[in-house]
């Protein structure tokens, strides 16, 4: 792997709560715990994770919408972090957001909405006009949509001209929040494909926020799993979905529903898990996930469990995974790996 | 590119749409040509009224009080002079007023509505709690007073009511902007490194244009009855100008039997508040603006 | 399928007018939902699955839509010519819905117990049942553990801001179950939850069929939930059914060209999934091809497709409406 593009390390955020008759801070939410990745130029990672995992929250630390409370964010080696959200990282992240109908200024014209960085850089009329053409064609749209408005574009039409837009300050990274969930399967294979071809053309990096597990696995080429703000499993997409390690992965696997038989025999046997994930204001100790884990013993409401590494670069943060997790009463780990075969 | 683009329905402006609807609102569409008429009235009404020289300060004993006929339309005054034109001459004192007035309260108005909205924290407290302190006085005593410490005249008085007047226009786009702030595309411009004039006059300010629109079309009828009640009361338009309110006041005098004098003039404030009103009503429910009063 | 379906519907057309324009948007629909099964009428967005949902249900506003012909069976009685009186009272008791989006469905305002009581009411009265407050009560605790909410009495106590999405779906299932329907209609059901929670969902609905004997028709665009949870599919395309089969067998032999377009788009979990996509959109309403409404976007499409195509069957029970079936099968 080259110098990584992006370097996460102990990313963590907590959100005061505020209560009681003058609004005393009582306490807090952690929305995002000691979350470390990094990537290539060149890289897709993946964020999975159900809502209220803090995927959300790390895209828009990254993006500078909100100040991470812990840790650092390194672009090229440069700590974001103290930044404020100026053009500075403009230029160099950017994002595109989940609807692509509220991300669109209703009252303006595509061509209005397209040129927003391209007039905050003080472009000519002309040249503006130009570069918003050439956006236009990028993302595979005749340049007569500049004069169209929002309300006229279907839904994939609408995330094409996000990706212009975001195309527009030329970034190196681009955060996608979950571009594709609002769109019907047909339109979604056809946004995939852009952003593929993207990709490859201009060298751009992303970071890919979804929840399906199954265009995660076709898209990203490294995969993290969130559960409660914290990173519980990360390694290779292909790794991470034939052997994932971590219960919640299973689990969320063994739920994923599918079209085709090869695909089940892929699932986990894994069962239903109960109930939901807790809300992030009550934080369960220990391992977040012994609440639901069908696996969880002694230790699990005890401690944290930290990242065991199954490979040089895919871990887990499960106690199972520990050494000596046999004799303090867990099942062992063979088990789970037949399982896993199986 | 290829067929995905060449979207499959028709399409149909939001213009034609919204003229489809309004076309079929009568409320809209009789507020619309009753605003129409008083403005074409008060444009023309040098070639349109029938006795031009009526307006100033002439006398003509010999027609006055003269009951309304198919030469004076609305009768004759106590001096003689034709009610009917001064009605004309007195909408564009009117529509005058009012368009001064907003044209300071609205700009003002949704300026500072746009700050507290977008910006919040200190900045919000600060506009949002002097807008409830203004908001506490009521225009009429706000004219009265102003009026009463220098002269009244029709300078003062639009002075007074815009002095007061932007306060609604802040509260109105206040809550607008509250609720547009954490918007995608107002954190999509954010990314894109927009300026913050940007985000408040280019992304956030046209999303206010219709609730704006209605509340000024529902503004020139109050601002016009305002008005004419400072001028009914003296503090206002001056004599001899023809004011609608002036000549309420005087035609009072000879109530009821000379009741044209003073009811005519009446009527005609009644049509043009009426107007708006009706107009201000149809485009909001054009627009589907619940937040306009 | 055998036995006479509890809900029929044939040949439903609908048209809208909008702005003084006439689209065509549901083109002789049929489908069939008997007891005991779990039927899913598929599609994208735009494709008429919710229009006809609204028009079964009899909540589709008119005008601006026009139901042009056809007829909905239920029980053998048609409820289209039935008086408006009448079908009201079916409507909520013998056949309710479960409505999409657990977070917006529910007043937030009052208790998950004031709020099915009113329901409860009002079905009674429909049909002219007489139930006490405690009755009532019984019949909520009751209908809440149908739908393994554990501690009913909490729950009913509950405001909807005080439980998960899970758990509002939840409620959303037992509302409809109040009334003891016999056709449960259930609007993208477990879409807007998360896929652990979505499959406890699926598993619950998949279970009141088959326990309680209930009709269950569903409205979704995910065939993931489609293969999971139903057992007879309709696939539509701009305003038609464009094929349907057993679930297993629509999956294992998807015969017409779309449904095999479609399933080409949705991500494997395998990892080999080829994103093409389908060229083109859906067809302007107003001016709708005469022939296949799918053949503008078809590769095979050829001069036959400008007749409609009628219902040509690919095995037992499995039907599709294509003029090159051979060609279109794998």
């Amino acid at each position: 792997m080259s110098a990584p593009l992006i370097e996460i390390i102990g990313l963590s955020k907590a959100f005061p709560l505020r209560g009681g008759l003058f609004g005393g801070i009582r306490g807090d939410v952690k929305a995002v715990s000691d979350v470390s990745f990094s990537l290539a130029k060149g890289d897709v990672f993946g964020l999975a994770g159900e809502s209220g995992s803090g995927k959300s929250t790390i895209a828009r630390m990254i993006m500078g919408l909100t100040h991470p409370s812990a840790g650092a964010i390194l672009l090229d080696g440069l700590d974001l972090t103290g930044l404020p959200l100026a053009l500075a990282r403009s230029k160099a992240v950017q994002m595109v957001f989940q609807n692509p109908g509220s991300s669109l200024n209703p009252r303006r014209s595509i061509g209005q909405s397209i040129a927003v960085p391209l007039e905050a850089r003080k472009i000519a009329r002309a040249d503006v006009e130009r570069g918003v053409a050439r956006l236009l064609d990028m993302v595979q749209l005749p340049a007569d949509f500049s004069t169209r408005y929002p309300h006229e574009l279907s839904g994939g039409q609408k995330q094409r001209i996000a990706i212009a837009r975001a195309l527009a300050v030329e970034p190196q990274l681009i955060i996608l929040d979950e571009p594709t969930s609002a769109l019907d399967v047909s339109v979604q294979a056809k946004i995939i494909e852009l952003l593929n071809e993207l990709r490859r053309s201009l060298g751009l990096t992303y970071i890919f926020i979804s929840h399906d597990l199954s265009l995660m696995r076709n898209f990203a080429s490294r995969v993290g799993v969130l559960y409660l703000g914290r990173l519980v499993e990360e390694g290779p997409t292909r790794k991470l979905f034939e052997a994932p390690a971590h219960p919640y992965t299973r689990s969320l696997l063994a739920a994923v529903p599918v079209i085709s038989a090869e695909e089940e025999a892929i699932k986990p046997k894994a069962p239903i898990v109960e109930g939901e994930i807790p809300s992030p204001m009550n934080q369960p100790p220990g391992c977040a996930f012994h609440t639901r884990c069908p696996l969880a013993f002694g230790l699990c409401d005890q401690q944290n469990p930290e990242a065991y590494w199954l490979d040089g670069d895919h871990f887990a943060r499960c106690h199972l995974l520990a050494p000596d997790a046999a004799s303090l009463g867990a099942k062992p780990i063979e088990t789970l790996k037949r399982e896993n075969a199986g | 590119m290829s067929a995905s683009v060449s979207a499959a329905s028709v399409r149909i402006s939001i213009a034609y749409q919204n003229w489809h609807r309004f076309s079929r609102n009568p409320t809209a569409l009789i507020g619309a040509a009753i605003v129409t008429i008083v403005v074409l009235a008060a444009l023309l009404a040098p070639w349109i009224a029938p006795h031009p020289d009526h307006v100033g300060a002439i006398v003509n004993f010999r027609v006055r009080h003269q009951p309304p006929s198919a030469q004076y339309w609305f009768g004759t005054d106590n001096v003689g002079r034709d009610i009917f034109s001064r009605v004309l001459f007195g909408y564009r004192i009117s529509l005058l007023l009012a368009a001064v007035v907003l044209g300071f309260a609205v700009p003002v108005g949704a300026t500072l509505g746009l700050l507290a909205g977008y910006f919040g924290g200190w900045m919000e407290i600060l506009i949002m709690r002097l807008t409830d302190v203004a908001l506490a006085i009521p225009p009429l005593v706000m004219a009265l007073a102003v009026t009463a410490v220098l002269t009244p005249n029709l300078l003062h008085a639009m002075f007074a009511i815009a002095a007061l007047w932007w306060t609604w226009h802040t509260r109105l786009i206040f809550s607008i902007t509250r609720t547009l702030r954490h918007q995608e595309f107002v954190e999509a411009a954010r990314t894109l490194g927009a300026s913050r004039f940007h985000i408040l006059f280019r992304e956030l300010l046209p999303n206010c244009a219709s609730a704006i629109l209605v509340k000024v079309s529902l503004d020139f009828g109050f601002v016009i009855l305002i008005g004419a009640a400072l001028s009914y009361l003296g503090l206002g338009v001056q004599p001899p100008t023809p004011d609608l309110g002036t000549m309420v006041a005087n035609g009072a005098d000879f109530l009821p039997d000379r009741w044209w004098e003073s009811l005519l003039p009446g009527a005609a404030i009644l049509f043009v508040a009426l107007g708006f009103n009706l107009l201000g009503d149809g485009l909001r429910d054009l627009y589907d603006v619940e937040s306009v009063r | 399928m055998t036995g006479e379906p509890l809900l029929s519907v044939r040949g439903l057309s609908v048209d809208f007018s909008t702005y003084g324009r006439r689209s065509q948007v549901l083109r002789d629909v049929s489908l069939d939902v008997p007891a005991h099964r779990h039927v899913a009428l598929v599609g994208e967005s735009g494709c008429g699955k919710s229009v006809t949902m609204r028009t079964i249900m009899g909540i589709l506003p008119t005008p601006p839509a026009r139901i042009v012909c056809g007829q909905i069976l239920f029980d053998g009685r048609d409820l289209l010519a039935m008086r408006p009186r009448e079908r009201e009272r079916l409507r909520g008791t013998a056949m309710s819905m479960v409505f999409q989006d657990p977070m917006t469905s529910l007043n937030p305002v009052f208790t998950i117990g004031d709020q099915m009581a009113t329901i409860l009411k009002y079905a009674d009265r429909r049909l002219g049942r007489v139930r006490g407050r405690r009755g009532r009560m019984a019949r909520i605790f009751e209908v809440l553990g149908q739908v393994r909410m554990p501690d009913p009495e909490r729950i009913a106590r509950s405001y909807p801001i005080m439980l998960s999405g899970g758990m509002r779906q939840r409620v959303l299932i037992a509302m409809a179950l109040l009334s003891e329907p016999r056709l449960l209609i259930a609007d993208e059901p477990g879409t807007a939850l998360d896929v652990t929670t979505q499959a406890q969902i699926l598993k619950l609905l998949k279970d009141l069929v088959e326990d309680r004997g209930l009709a269950l028709l569903m409205i979704t665009h995910n065939l993931g939930v489609v293969r999971e949870a139903a057992d007879y599919v309709y696939v539509m395309y701009a305003g038609s059914v464009v094929e349907h089969a057993p679930t297993a067998d629509l999956f294992a032999r998807p015969s017409h060209p779309y449904t095999h377009a479609l399933i080409d788009c949705v991500p494997k979990l395998s990892g080999d999934t080829a994103f093409r996509g389908i060229d083109g959109s859906l067809p302007d309403y107003t001016a709708p091809p005469a022939g296949c409404r799918f053949s503008p976007r078809c590769v095979l499409a050829t001069a036959l497709c400008d007749r409609p195509p009628s219902d040509r069957p690919v095995s037992e029970g499995h039907l599709a409406a294509c003029w090159h079936l051979a060609e279109a099968a794998p």
